[in-house]
């Protein structure tokens, strides 16, 4: 036997696989938000048809909620309409919803694990792409649009033609400053903004199964930036560890079941893959990206990169274009480009662990003259419990907003965005044109380095300061 | 949805590669509730250049979009398939696509047309020397043509997305008809540990 971890939750999730049809694959939870949702309940009602399982359905608020006054009516007219309309969809059709000012709301992707109902070997969709998040628990988890969530909300199922299996191996150790984003952006650098396209990747080798499970959630959740479908890591008793005990977990004898059955959902040895890459953990270096794709990258010792060096016509184009967007010059140090403003959060790097790494940099330091930094937790709960170490303390005190939890300038819908021109160094996973604002620039890379930035006002990593 | 047999109209050339989403229909957009009304944002801030293609007088009332390599990578937002097909989009062909918008697209009834590099490069240069050349494109036949260069270019749509873009089906109906199997997965297949949520 011979079977890949993708095989193993694929087949044992289709539902029928007619002739000439892409096989049905049933779906264990349903993850949904205010932005990607609205038209989707409202396919069903005017078609007469309901939530099939509202038990495997949860929705929280995230993409534009503010992350200042939530003691205030939301000022954003859409915003506060949208929000309201998730708000009556889950009412009329019995989804549980944890809406904002609820200890459980957050980012989706952070609050699926942290309620242990991310669990290995489960299918997980969400009308957002970073939901290749979950595969860090051994779990097929991925992105879909507004129609497949319809999909899902009237039949709990899919239909997907069946993905390439890729396998990213990173073998070595990470240095002492490396951390699961820089891994992250190393593979992404490797693989190119395409090359995961019609894949699902399995993380393996010995740096992967190093990490925690925050850092495994950082890894799985930029699969999309290589363009592949979703990312998973074979659980293990990290995996396990992190879930006993939490709210949606198994327990007593149903745990130690699911434990046997979880224990089997790896590679076999000797199993194939369609593509295979290797990676060297020990070479990689703290990542800084330059353009405006994630792909885009280098390390923070080296220089902005001249379009002339690199492989085909297109990628030429396309760096000139990027570094005309980012105001940027071939042969610049990295560590001299200033920064304007440093966001710490998203879904990428917004989890307490984090944070801690964060706080750890900024302790006792200053935020430099004229740079904005904010922290944006993860989720409500991730808040609370940074807030009972004392890391708000630290953040406040250097200079840093500490903001509720939500989206933010991941993507800039909620208000909370970047000015034309305005550059950042940002842990969130998207340094696309306009990402964070209109005309903005961003910059992403690692908690860290996103601190340690804050404080020297250009590019730094802890060490430096 | 209707089906599409046949597109044919003028197209426009955006030759790059790796076009995202964010860019196809920005963040501001999707507060929308609505499937309707975003022409106005389809690529909103490269029109603020008035050398962009789709500034260009010919450009309005174009039904394909020709552009480079993994179109529509990054965000799921579906936003961005009701924008192209707002402006009057009915296909869009380029060498690949971002997996996501080549879902939501056959959903939403948009032609996700896959054409090689060579192919594109061609549509290009057609397009280039005519910009107001008509393309036809053959969904039966799945080829993109433009009759005045003398081009028929092949392209790749797997089989079932295609005979769901020709008749224009409901994909809900169509897999309401294995509710029963979807029942008895349900009732036999889900393992007794898998978290539910009670409302």
């Amino acid at each position: 036997m011979t079977g890949r971890l993708f095989d193993k939750i694929w087949d044992r999730h289709v539902v029928a696989s007619p002739a000439g049809e892409p096989p049905l694959l049933y779906i264990d939870l349903h993850l949904v938000h205010e932005v990607t949702s609205p038209q989707a309940f409202e396919g069903i009602e005017l078609a007469g048809r309901k939530v099939r399982r509202p038990d495997l359905t949860l929705a929280t608020m995230d993409h534009d909620v503010p992350t200042v006054g939530l003691d205030q009516p939301i000022a954003d007219e859409l915003a506060a309409q949208q929000i309201a309309r998730l708000r009556r969809n889950c009412e009329v059709h019995g989804v549980t919803l944890h809406p904002l000012g609820s200890i459980e709301q957050g980012i989706v992707h952070v609050i699926g694990p942290q309620l242990g109902l991310t669990q290995p070997g489960m299918t997980i969709v969400c009308g957002d792409s970073h939901t290749s998040t979950h595969g860090a628990f051994g779990t097929l988890a991925f992105g879909i649009g507004t129609s497949e969530v319809e999909h899902v909300l009237a039949t709990q199922t899919l239909r997907q033609a069946k993905p390439a299996a890729m396998a990213v191996t990173v073998d070595g150790e990470l240095g002492p400053e490396l951390t699961a984003k820089d891994l992250v952006l190393g593979i992404i650098r490797a693989l190119g903004t395409g090359g995961g396209v019609g894949s699902v990747i399995e993380y393996r080798g010995a740096a992967v199964r190093a990490l925690s499970m925050q850092g495994r959630m950082t890894v799985c959740n930029m699969s999309i930036e290589g363009g592949a479908r979703a990312g998973m890591i074979a659980p293990d008793d990290v995996t396990f560890a992190f879930l006993e005990g939490r709210r949606h977990s198994p327990r007593g004898k149903l745990w130690e079941q699911a434990l046997d059955d979880w224990r089997s959902l790896v590679s076999d040895d000797g199993a194939e893959f369609d593509r295979e890459i290797r990676v060297d953990a020990s070479a990689l270096r703290p990542a800084v990206t330059w353009g405006t794709n994630p792909a885009q990258s280098v390390t923070i010792d080296d220089v902005v990169p001249d379009p002339s060096s690199l492989s085909t016509p297109a990628l030429r184009q396309a760096a000139e274009r990027a570094l005309a967007y980012m105001d940027l010059s071939p042969g610049t140090a990295i560590r001299d480009i200033r920064v304007d403003t440093v966001f710490i959060g998203s879904c990428t790097n917004g989890r307490l662990e984090d944070l801690r790494a964060a706080a750890e940099v900024v302790r006792g330091r200053k935020v430099s003259p004229g740079v904005r930094a904010l922290v944006v937790p993860g989720s409500a709960r991730v808040k609370a419990e940074a807030e009972a170490e004392g890391l708000d303390k630290y953040f406040t005190d250097a200079g840093f907003e500490w903001r509720s939890a939500g989206c933010s300038m991941c993507l800039g819908m909620n208000g909370d965005i970047l000015a034309p021109g305005e550059r950042s160094a940002s842990t969130s996973n998207r340094n696309f044109e306009g990402r964070q604002g209109p005309g903005g620039r961003t910059h992403l890379v690692s908690p860290a380095v996103a601190a340690a930035t804050a404080v020297a006002g250009h590019f730094s990593l802890p060490g430096d300061l | 949805m209707p089906g599409i047999q046949r597109i044919s109209g003028r197209a426009v050339a955006l030759d790059r590669r790796d076009v995202d989403t964010d860019q196809i229909i920005p963040a501001a957009w999707l507060k929308r509730v609505e499937r309707t009304g975003f022409a106005p944002g389809l690529f909103g801030a490269w029109r603020e250049d008035p050398g962009f293609v789709l500034n260009r007088p010919g450009a309005s009332g174009a039904k394909v979009l020709v552009a480079g390599s993994n179109f529509g990578c990054g965000s799921s937002r579906e936003h961005a398939v009701w924008a192209l097909q707002d402006f009057g989009f009915q296909a869009v062909v380029a060498p690949s696509f971002g997996d996501i918008f080549r879902n939501n697209s056959i959903a939403a009834g948009l032609v996700p047309a896959a054409a090689s590099e060579e192919s594109v490069t061609r549509l290009f240069a057609a397009l280039a020397a005519d910009p107001d050349a008509e393309v036809l494109l053959d969904l039966a036949a799945r080829t993109v043509a433009i009759g005045s260069a003398g081009l028929l270019e092949p392209f790749e749509l797997a089989d079932y997305a295609r005979w769901r873009l020709i008749e224009g089906l409901d994909d809900i109906a169509l897999t309401l008809r294995h509710e029963p199997a979807i029942a008895a997965f349900e009732s036999s297949r889900r393992p007794p540990w898998l978290p539910a949520l009670t409302a």
